[in-house]
């Protein structure tokens, strides 16, 4: 059921080339991430739309195969 | 909104009408059963924001639906005045940066900070 840290990154990578991602494992157990993307492909979107985005770029794990991921984006400034 | 149910997606909309502040989560208000729930409920009553939990443990079809909804594929989530403004983490950021009182504001929802 659980995640690599670098496979939530590749994923994400591939959608968003420019992204600066951070993820932590924050309960050890491959299943609980904390997940930091900047990207400018986020400007002129909502917050909602910038989580819908990555959601997207998982592609259906969010909420099945990965269990938590807590999720901040931010636009580069 | 893909292949959503009419008759599930009528329920969904009536329970999101049913009051301005309405949230989705795993347990109730006085009982979350789920951490993220908790978090925003905490948010929420340390606002003093009146508003009504949905409890998706009880009933599949809104658990499921509801993700559908919103095409957000988790709970909690919470929608003022018809409109989902986002799960537990936006929620946090929002309150962080007092963005949700000023939200709450604007869509003249009453708060008293408790």
């Amino acid at each position: 059921m659980a995640m690599q840290a670098y496979e939530i990154e590749e994923l994400i990578k591939k959608t968003f080339p420019d992204a600066i991602i951070k993820i932590e494992d924050m309960a050890g157990d491959g299943d609980h991430y904390s997940c930091y993307v900047e990207s400018h492909s986020f400007a002129g979107k909502s917050r909602v739309q910038q989580h819908q985005m990555v959601y997207q770029a998982l592609d259906g794990r969010m909420g099945g195969q990965l269990h938590a991921l807590a999720l901040q984006t931010k636009i580069p400034s | 909104m893909t292949n959503l149910d009419p008759t599930i997606s009528g329920r969904i909309k009536s329970e999101i009408d049913s009051q301005d502040v309405v949230l989705f989560m795993k347990g109730t208000p006085v009982f979350p059963q789920c951490g993220f729930s908790a978090a925003v409920v905490g948010v929420l009553s340390h606002l003093g924001v009146q508003f009504r939990g949905v409890n998706v443990l009880e009933d599949d079809q809104i658990r499921e639906g509801i993700k559908r909804y919103s095409d957000w594929p988790t709970i909690p989530q919470l929608y003022v005045k018809g409109e989902f403004m986002g799960g537990c983490d936006i929620i946090r950021e929002m309150y962080e940066s007092g963005e949700l009182m000023e939200m709450f504001n604007t869509h003249g929802v009453d708060v008293s900070p408790q």
